[in-house]
C-alpha cells in the first residue's frame, strides 16, 4: 500500500496524540490510510465513554464530600472541646496536587501558574520534589522511577509516612489516571482529543473548591463524553445542568427576584452562568446578545441547582430544578418569548441558542483553530459552520467534515502541542502506561496547564503564543531532560524517531539525535524536536 | 498488548531492588567482599564521563613535539597564567585539577594514557555501550561488566549491593546482581550543551521556537544571577553534590562497596577552551567530585579505587571551531588510597601524523579492559578466567594489568 509519511504525521499529531512506540505500528498504519486511521475511532461512539473500576457518579461523589466535611467538622469540634489545637485536614499537603479548599476560599497558590512561573528553577525543583535537598537513600530513586511509568515502587519504609490522601484527592487522582491511561492507549486518540477540546470549551475549574475538585472528572465523563459524537444541543444541556457547572458558575446561589425564595431572602439573581453560556459556550462574545439577554437568561435558569447535603430538594448531589427559586413568568430572550414555566423554559431557551447561527460560527471557528491553525482557513471554517447548521449541531458530522477537508491535511503543522498533549505524546512514544498520575499532574502544574483547572471559565488558551512562550519552552526542556535522564538509558533514540516520524523526520532532527552525547540527551532532544512539539 | 516489547525493554533492575530493599538493613543476604587475608574492605567507584573526554587536553603530552601544533589555541603549556601541572617530565595535568594533582603526588592517583575500549567507530551510543557492557561490540547485552563482577563475588553474611548514583542505573551496573539507587533531590535541569543543541536544531527548522527558547534560557540565567558565568558552574556543583552523597552512603559499615555514576557534558565539538573555558569547568567539577569521595569516605578512602573512564577520545587536531571531534585513544584515571599511584602508565604512540590512528586520533596502545580487569582482580580477587569469560567476554587477550593497587 502507498505510504504517505507526511499524511501519517498529520493523522497522528494533528488529529491524535502522536504515535505509540513499541510494536504498535501506529505510524505504518496511519501512513497506509491516513483518513481511515483517524476516522476509525469515530465509528465507535461507545469508545468515548470512560468507565473504570472505582469511578463514581456525581451524586455519590457529592455525598462523599458532604460526609468528609462532616467528619472534619466533628474532628474540629472534638479537638476544641478537648482544648487541643485543631488538626489540619488529613492529606492537605500532598505535593503536586492542590489541596481541597473551602468553597469560598481562593484557589490554592500552587494552582496558579502565574505565581509559579516566576519562581527560580531551583525553587521549582524543590517544589516538585516537595522535600528538602538532604539525602534520603532509596527515597529519591523511588520518586524518580515513579514518573511516566507503571512500576513505581512503594515508598521506602524509612520515609516518614505521608498523610493519607483524603477522598477528594483520591478521586481527583483516580479520574486523572483513567483519562491519562485512555489517552496513552488509544490507537489514534482523535476522540480523546475531541473530549479534551469540548472539556476545555465547557470547562469548570477544580480549584473552585472541594465539590469542583471531586466532580471534575465525573463532569467530563457524564456531561462531555456521551455527546462528543452526538449533538451539540444535548451536550449543552447536559453541561448546564451538571452540578459541577452549576457550582462552578454559582448558579446554585441564583434566585429569581420574584420567586418564593427570592422574596424571602436578601439574595437574588446571579448572572455568571447565563453570561458564560452565551459568551463562552454558544454565541461568542460578539454573537449578537445584549445585557438584557444575559439578565433574561439568568432569570430563565434560576432554580437550576443541585441537592445539598440535607437533601431537602432531592438526593444529595443530584441536579434538581428548584421551583421555589425560579423566577415566575414569561421571559424574552434574543427577541423570542419563552412562556413555558419551570425547567422546560430553560431547556427551550438552550435548545434555541444551540442552533443559533452565531453558535455555529463560534464553534466552527474554535474547532478549526484548535485542530488546524491559529488563523484557520476561512473556507474551512465556513464549511464547518455549514455542516453544523445543516446537521443541527451533529458533532460527529462536524468532526468528520474536518477530517474530510483538504485544508486539515495540507495546512503546515504549525500548532504547538499543549503541555497535556506534549506529556501524553511522550508517554505514548515511550510506551509508558501511567499507573500513578502524580508526575503528570506536577508537570502540568509547572507548565501552566493544571489538569481541569484553568484560571478562568474561558479555559486554557489554544494558540501558539500561549504555549510557545519563552518560559514555557525552557520549562518544557527541563521536563524533557528529566524524562530523558530517567528513561533514556534503555532506549534507542533512533528507533523512537522512527516510531514518531519515520522518514517524515527532518534531516536536522535526525542528525541532532544521532549526534547527541548520550541516550538521555538524545531522548530529551527528540521530545523537544519540532516533530514532537508541533502538530 | 502491543507495548509489551518496549515495556519489558525499559524495565531495569531498579524496580526489583526498590521493592526488595527499602533500607540498608534489608541487604543482609547480599555478598560480602571484605578480604579475610589482609583485613581490607575494598571499595570501587566507577565514573563514566559521557560525551568522550579529550584525553590530550586533560593529561597533555607536553614533551611530545607535535602536541602544541595539533592542539593549537587550546593546548596546555608549562607556563603562562594557568600553567599545566607537571606530572612527570613528559605529561602535564590540566590546571583545573589540583586535587587530582595532590593525590598523584601522594601516590594515590594514576593516569593511563592512549587507552581505549575495543570500539573503533565514533558513535557515542555504541561507544558507551561497549564501555559499559564490557562486550567487544555494541548492542549485545543489557547488562554491564560491573554488575557481572558483582555477581561473581563470593556471597557472605554481610552487606552489600551495587550503588547506582543518579536517576537511572547506568548500563555498567545493570544486570542480575541487585543494585540500589540514589540521587540527590533536584530536578535535573537542561545543561547548556543540551539547550545549545536544541536551539541549533530550532534555528534550522523552527525559528519561532528558537527565539522563544533562547529568550527563556536568557531569562533563566538573568533570574539566577549568573548571566556572566558559563552554565557549567552548575554542573560543577552538581558533580560535587553527587559524589558527596555517594561517599556518605559508601562510608557506612553496611553501605554499598561498589558504585557507578555518570557525568555528562564532555562532547566538546566547539569552544572547548584550554586552561580555562568549558572543558576546564567540567574538569574542575570532576576534580571536586574526587575530593568529595576522598573526604566523604574518610578512613575507607585507603581501601578505595575510583576508576574514571570515557567511551572514546577526541581528534588530536583541533577543528575549525576551537573544539575537537570524535576520536579514539584517550585517558583513564585512577584515584584512591588503594591506588599504586604517582605514575602515568602509557605505551606512548606519539602524535606524528603517521602514528595517529587513521591519521586523526591518538592511537590506543592499551586496552581499557586490561586496566579495569587489573583493578577488579587486585581489589576483589576475581580470577583471570571469570574476568576473561564472564565480566569481559572474549577478552582473554587483554590480560589484567598488574600492580595497579597497593
Amino acid at each position: 500500500m502507498a505510504r504517505d509519511s507526511q499524511a501519517a504525521l498529520v493523522a497522528l499529531n494533528r488529529f491524535g496524540f502522536g504515535a505509540r512506540g513499541g510494536a504498535s505500528g501506529d505510524f505504518v498504519n496511519a501512513a497506509s490510510d491516513p483518513r481511515g486511521f483517524v476516522k476509525a475511532e469515530l465509528g465507535r461512539p461507545n469508545g468515548v465513554l470512560l468507565e473504570a473500576p472505582g469511578l463514581q457518579s456525581t451524586p455519590q461523589l457529592g455525598q462523599a464530600v458532604f460526609e468528609y466535611q462532616a467528619q472534619v467538622k466533628a474532628a474540629r469540634e472534638a479537638a476544641t472541646k478537648a482544648g487541643t489545637p485543631a488538626e489540619t485536614k488529613p492529606g492537605e499537603a500532598k505535593p503536586g496536587e492542590a489541596p481541597p479548599q473551602a468553597q469560598s476560599a481562593p484557589p490554592p497558590a500552587d494552582q496558579k501558574p502565574a505565581a509559579r512561573r516566576n519562581l527560580s528553577l531551583n525553587a521549582v525543583a524543590m517544589d516538585i520534589a516537595g522535600q528538602s535537598p538532604e539525602m534520603k537513600p532509596g527515597d529519591v530513586a523511588a520518586k524518580s522511577t515513579d514518573a511516566m511509568q507503571p512500576n513505581a515502587a512503594p515508598p521506602p519504609a524509612a520515609k516518614p509516612a505521608p498523610q493519607p490522601l483524603n477522598v477528594i484527592q483520591k478521586t481527583f487522582r483516580a479520574e486523572a489516571l483513567a483519562r491519562l491511561q485512555r489517552a496513552t492507549l488509544a490507537d489514534c486518540g482523535f476522540t480523546e482529543r475531541l473530549v479534551a477540546f469540548w472539556s476545555n470549551h465547557f470547562c469548570i475549574s477544580a480549584s473552585k473548591g472541594e465539590l469542583a475538585r471531586i466532580w471534575a472528572g465525573a463532569f467530563e465523563r457524564e456531561a462531555i463524553r456521551p455527546h462528543v459524537l452526538g449533538r451539540f444541543a444535548d451536550m449543552l444541556n447536559a453541561v448546564e445542568q451538571h452540578p459541577a457547572m452549576l457550582f462552578f458558575l454559582d448558579n446554585q446561589q441564583s434566585l429569581g427576584p420574584d420567586s418564593r425564595a427570592g422574596q424571602n431572602r436578601k439574595r437574588g439573581l446571579n448572572e455568571n452562568l447565563a453570561r458564560e453560556i452565551m459568551e463562552l459556550h454558544t454565541l461568542g462574545v460578539n454573537g449578537g446578545y445584549t445585557q438584557e439577554d444575559v439578565t433574561s437568561l439568568a432569570r430563565i435558569i434560576t432554580g437550576w441547582t443541585f441537592a445539598g447535603r440535607q437533601g431537602r430538594l432531592g438526593e444529595p448531589g443530584n441536579f434538581v430544578f428548584n421551583a421555589n427559586a425560579h423566577q415566575p413568568g414569561p421571559q424574552v430572550l434574543l427577541g423570542k418569548t419563552y412562556d413555558a414555566a419551570g425547567l422546560a423554559q430553560g431547556e427551550a431557551a438552550l435548545a434555541d441558542i444551540a442552533r443559533h447561527p452565531s453558535t455555529a460560527n463560534f464553534i466552527a471557528g474554535k474547532f478549526a483553530r484548535h485542530f488546524v491553525a491559529d488563523d484557520p482557513p476561512p473556507a474551512l471554517v465556513a464549511r464547518l459552520r455549514d455542516v453544523f447548521v445543516k446537521t443541527d449541531g451533529d458533532l460527529k458530522a462536524l468532526a468528520t467534515a474536518l477530517v474530510d477537508s483538504n485544508e486539515a491535511w495540507t495546512a503546515p503543522l504549525t500548532k504547538m502541542r499543549s503541555p497535556y498533549e506534549f506529556l501524553v505524546a511522550s508517554g505514548r512514544l515511550l510506551a509508558r502506561v501511567p499507573e500513578d498520575p502524580g508526575q503528570y499532574l506536577n508537570s502540568l502544574n509547572l507548565l501552566g496547564q493544571p489538569l481541569w483547572s484553568p484560571a478562568g471559565p474561558n479555559g486554557f488558551p489554544d494558540t501558539n503564543a500561549a504555549w510557545a512562550a519563552p518560559e514555557g519552552m525552557k520549562l518544557r526542556l527541563d521536563i524533557a531532560v528529566q524524562i530523558g535522564s530517567r528513561l533514556g538509558n534503555n532506549i534507542d533514540p533512533l528507533d523512537l524517531l522512527e516510531f514518531a516520524a519515520a522518514d517524515a523526520a527532518s534531516t536536522e532532527t535526525r542528525r541532532t539525535i544521532e549526534r547527541a552525547e548520550s541516550r538521555q540527551q538524545a531522548l530529551a532532544l527528540l521530545l523537544m524536536s519540532p516533530e514532537l512539539q508541533r502538530r | 498488548m502491543t507495548m509489551d516489547c518496549v515495556e519489558n525493554r525499559l524495565l531495569t533492575s531498579r524496580r526489583g531492588l526498590l521493592l526488595g530493599g527499602a533500607s540498608f538493613a534489608a541487604w543482609a543476604y547480599l555478598p560480602k567482599f571484605a578480604r579475610a587475608a589482609d583485613g581490607r574492605d575494598p571499595r570501587l567507584i566507577v565514573v563514566i564521563l559521557r560525551g568522550a573526554l579529550d584525553g590530550l587536553a586533560t593529561v597533555a603530552p607536553l614533551g611530545d613535539p607535535d602536541y602544541a601544533g595539533l592542539h593549537g589555541s587550546i593546548a596546555l603549556t608549562r607556563d603562562g597564567e594557568h600553567p599545566a601541572l607537571m606530572l612527570d617530565s613528559f605529561f602535564a595535568l590540566h590546571p583545573s585539577m589540583p586535587e587530582f594533582a595532590r593525590m598523584y603526588r601522594d601516590k594515590h592517583a594514576a593516569v593511563i594514557h592512549a587507552v581505549s575500549t575495543p570500539y573503533r567507530d565514533r558513535s557515542h551510543f555504541d561507544g558507551q555501550d561497549v564501555l559499559e557492557s564490557g562486550y567487544a561490540g555494541p548492542g549485545r547485552v543489557q547488562s554491564g561488566w560491573l554488575n557481572r563482577a558483582l555477581e561473581a563475588l563470593p556471597r557472605g553474611e554481610r552487606v552489600s549491593s551495587g550503588l547506582a548514583v543518579g536517576p537511572t542505573t547506568p548500563l555498567v551496573l545493570r544486570g542480575a546482581a541487585p543494585t540500589v539507587g540514589w540521587a540527590p533531590v533536584a530536578l535535573p535541569q537542561a545543561d547548556d550543551d543540551t539547550a545549545m543543541r536544541l536551539v541549533d536544531l530550532y534555528r534550522h527548522r523552527d525559528p519561532a521556537l528558537a527565539s522563544a527558547l533562547s529568550q527563556g534560557l536568557q531569562l533563566e540565567k538573568a533570574a539566577s544571577g549568573d548571566d556572566m558565568k558559563p552554565k557549567p558552574g552548575n554542573a560543577v556543583a552538581q558533580m560535587r553534590l553527587v559524589a558527596k552523597g555517594a561517599a556518605k552512603l559508601m562510608a557506612a559499615d553496611d553501605g554499598p562497596r561498589i558504585a557507578a555514576l555518570a557525568f555528562d557534558g564532555w562532547d566538546t565539538h566547539a569552544n572547548e577552551g584550554g586552561p580555562v573555558g568549558r572543558l576546564a569547568f567540567l574538569l574542575g567539577g570532576l576534580d571536586g567530585a574526587l575530593a568529595e569521595f576522598e573526604s566523604g569516605l574518610g578512613d575507607r578512602w585507603r581501601d578505595t579505587v575510583v576508576v574514571v573512564a570515557t567511551e572514546f577520545g577526541r581528534t588530536a587536531r583541533i577543528n575549525g571551531t576551537d573544539g575537537t571531534d570524535h576520536g579514539t585513544g584517550t585517558i583513564a584515571l585512577l584515584a584512591g588510597g588503594a591506588v599504586k599511584g604517582g605514575r602515568v602508565i602509557s605505551d606512548w604512540p606519539g602524535l606524528k601524523l603517521a602514528s595517529l590512528y587513521e591519521g586523526r586520533d591518538v592511537k590506543p596502545t592499551t586496552d581499557l579492559r586490561a586496566v579495569i580487569k587489573g583493578v577488579l582482580q587486585d581489589q576483589f580477587g576475581l580470577t583471570d578466567r571469570v574476568l576473561a569469560e564472564t565480566v569481559f567476554p572474549e577478552s582473554a587477550s587483554a590480560r589484567p594489568m598488574k600492580g595497579l593497587v597497593v
